[in-house]
């Protein structure tokens, strides 16, 4: 069935906005028939990835959109590049490859999106309200804004998200809808211990099991303390969006469409897959790439650090210096605020390395030594042995900074036990 | 088992790689050569460049439709990609790469069972229909 247009959309497709708006609106209608949309409707906001630098096709297509009087029409913010402006000094990439990056990035801005440059644009004073519709690209944001937020976007990739920043449209489909925000799958915890769930590490874990389970489809948790971080439910989101195509999840009596089970299902009959302790050890371990305790340098912040998790990582880190190199990678507003706080002193202290505006497993910035990295992040660890070439290994954002301390992979194993 | 439905319109021709996981090119595919990079993916060394790309569905990034305009870019690209549901990401990076290159990937959902891994096959790919044919 084609889509249903408005006079507005016409006219933008017949050229009367110029030709990068026509051709932003071509490729909008026709993705919106992809996705079965019936019309397109109205974005607040958009958060564009297509400024990440993979090779010429996304540089050739911003130039056509820039020459073509290409300008966001809503607020757009940036996702990650491949470079650190911030600190230039780190980059160890191909210059020719540099160089690209960074004409991709300035086009971008010429096109009038604020350089955020991070992929927890949730992490910025403005973020969307509850059921408002956004045109969101990077995956473990989607997940967020649609989980965490209640905010409406659909897993949208490169290219279709400045599109609809340009039109301020977007295709009426999936997460957008009311139904297709139902869990049509439960994940429920069984036996897992409040041990467990005190610490950080089964949360990027969980998130990976609920990506192999989910596949495409929005599940829904139960079982996870009530007072469940926002940092977690990144966690849990980043690592779906990775091993899964998950858009969007909810944990029942936390996230805002969810405040029971019913809520989240919408009273249908749901298939349940029990998580036990077993199941979640299993997880962690498909996440690791490597065994033995050597260690060759620690990457955390993948999404973005949180203000709240650079005060954990400074607390954890006082009065330490660790054996091996320590990354965190956050956006630049973030370590804005960060640097006026007096606890940031103790990162500085410990030689902490702040990576911003990129991540340490899109481009080679980490001075790696031999052995195998540690992270906290279920993302950076499924991506980054065929990105970077790296072994992973996965913890908690404590047992990342034991590890680091004592220059080897100390992880307690006891909180993995059976309920 | 979703309808059969074309995506991205087009015709081409090649021998089958089928997939037994979703992948996504973004972190699974090398541009450059077109070898299948995932470490954690069954067919991790297999090589997508003119192939007819069978598999369940994309997987995670949303950065999977710039590489795959890039494979087309490079020459590295499936000769076209039959999915068992729908891919917005896979189909959009097809719709752009035509756009920029003239070149066209046909994308589309196969409702019956699919071609057999090595079969060489022609997919058409129009709005009424889509044919897979030996």
């Amino acid at each position: 069935m084609p889509v249903e247009l408005s006079e507005a959309d016409r006219s933008r497709l017949s050229g009367d906005h110029g030709e990068a708006a026509a051709l932003a609106m071509r490729i909008l209608v026709e993705t919106a028939g992809v996705m079965g949309a019936e019309r397109l409707i109205d974005v607040a906001s958009a958060h564009v990835d297509g400024c990440l630098y993979h090779g010429l096709a996304g540089l050739e297509f911003a130039e056509r959109l820039v020459s073509g009087g290409a300008r966001v029409s809503v607020p757009t913010t940036l996702n990650v590049s491949s470079l650190d402006l911030l600190h230039p000094e780190r980059g160890r990439g191909d210059p020719a490859a540099a160089a690209n990056a960074r004409r991709q990035m300035d086009l971008y801005v010429a096109m009038g999106c604020r350089p955020t440059w991070t992929c927890a644009p949730y992490q910025l004073p403005q973020r969307p309200s509850f059921g408002q519709h956004v045109a969101w690209a990077e995956s473990n944001a989607i997940v967020f804004c649609n989980s965490v937020l209640g905010a409406r976007t659909n897993r949208y990739g490169d290219f279709i998200d400045v599109c609809a920043a340009i039109a301020g449209r977007a295709p009426l489909a999936g997460l957008h809808l009311d139904d297709e925000r139902r869990a049509r799958l439960v994940l429920r915890l069984d036996g897992v211990t409040p041990r467990l769930l005190a610490s950080d590490a089964p949360y990027p874990v969980l998130g990976h099991l609920l990506g192999r389970e989910a596949g495409t489809a929005v599940a829904a948790i139960a079982g996870l303390p009530p007072d469940t971080s926002e940092d977690r439910l990144k966690a849990i989101g980043a690592a779906a969006a990775s091993s899964g195509s998950v858009g969007m999840f909810h944990a029942v009596g936390i996230t805002p469409e969810a405040p029971t089970l019913d809520a989240a299902t919408g009273g249908d009959e749901t298939p349940v897959v029990a998580v036990t302790p077993e199941r979640l050890r299993a997880a962690r371990d498909e996440l690791a790439t490597a065994t033995g305790d050597e260690l060759g340098a620690v990457s955390v912040g993948t999404p973005h650090a949180s203000l709240a998790e650079l005060e954990r990582v400074a607390g954890l880190v006082a009065g330490r210096r660790p054996l091996v190199p320590f990354y965190v990678n956050t956006g630049r507003d973030v370590l804005a605020e960060a640097e006026r706080r007096d606890w940031f002193a103790s990162l500085q202290a410990a030689g902490i390395e702040i990576v911003t505006d990129t991540c340490t497993y899109l481009t080679p910035v980490m001075d790696l030594g031999r052995g195998t990295v540690m992270t906290d992040s279920g993302k950076w660890a499924w991506y980054a042995p065929a990105n970077i070439g790296v072994d992973v290994v996965i913890g908690g954002l404590e047992e990342c900074v034991a590890s680091a301390a004592a220059g080897r992979v100390v992880r307690d194993e006891s909180i993995w036990a059976d309920g | 088992m979703a309808e059969a439905r074309t995506l991205v319109a087009g015709s081409a021709r090649g021998p089958a790689l089928v997939l037994d996981e979703p992948l996504s090119f973004w972190g699974g595919i090398d541009p450059a050569t077109g070898e299948v990079i995932d470490v954690r993916h069954p067919q991790r060394g297999a090589n997508v460049a003119g192939r007819v790309l069978v598999l369940p569905s994309g997987r995670g990034s949303s950065s999977s439709s710039s590489v795959l305009a890039e494979c087309v870019r490079a020459g590295t690209a499936p000769a076209a990609i039959v999915l068992s549901e729908t891919d917005p990401i896979l189909a959009l990076g097809a719709i752009v790469a035509r756009e920029l290159y003239g070149r066209t990937i046909p994308v589309v959902v196969s409702g019956a069972r699919g071609p057999r891994d090595g079969d060489v096959v022609t997919v058409r790919a129009e709005a009424a229909g889509v044919e897979i044919v030996g």
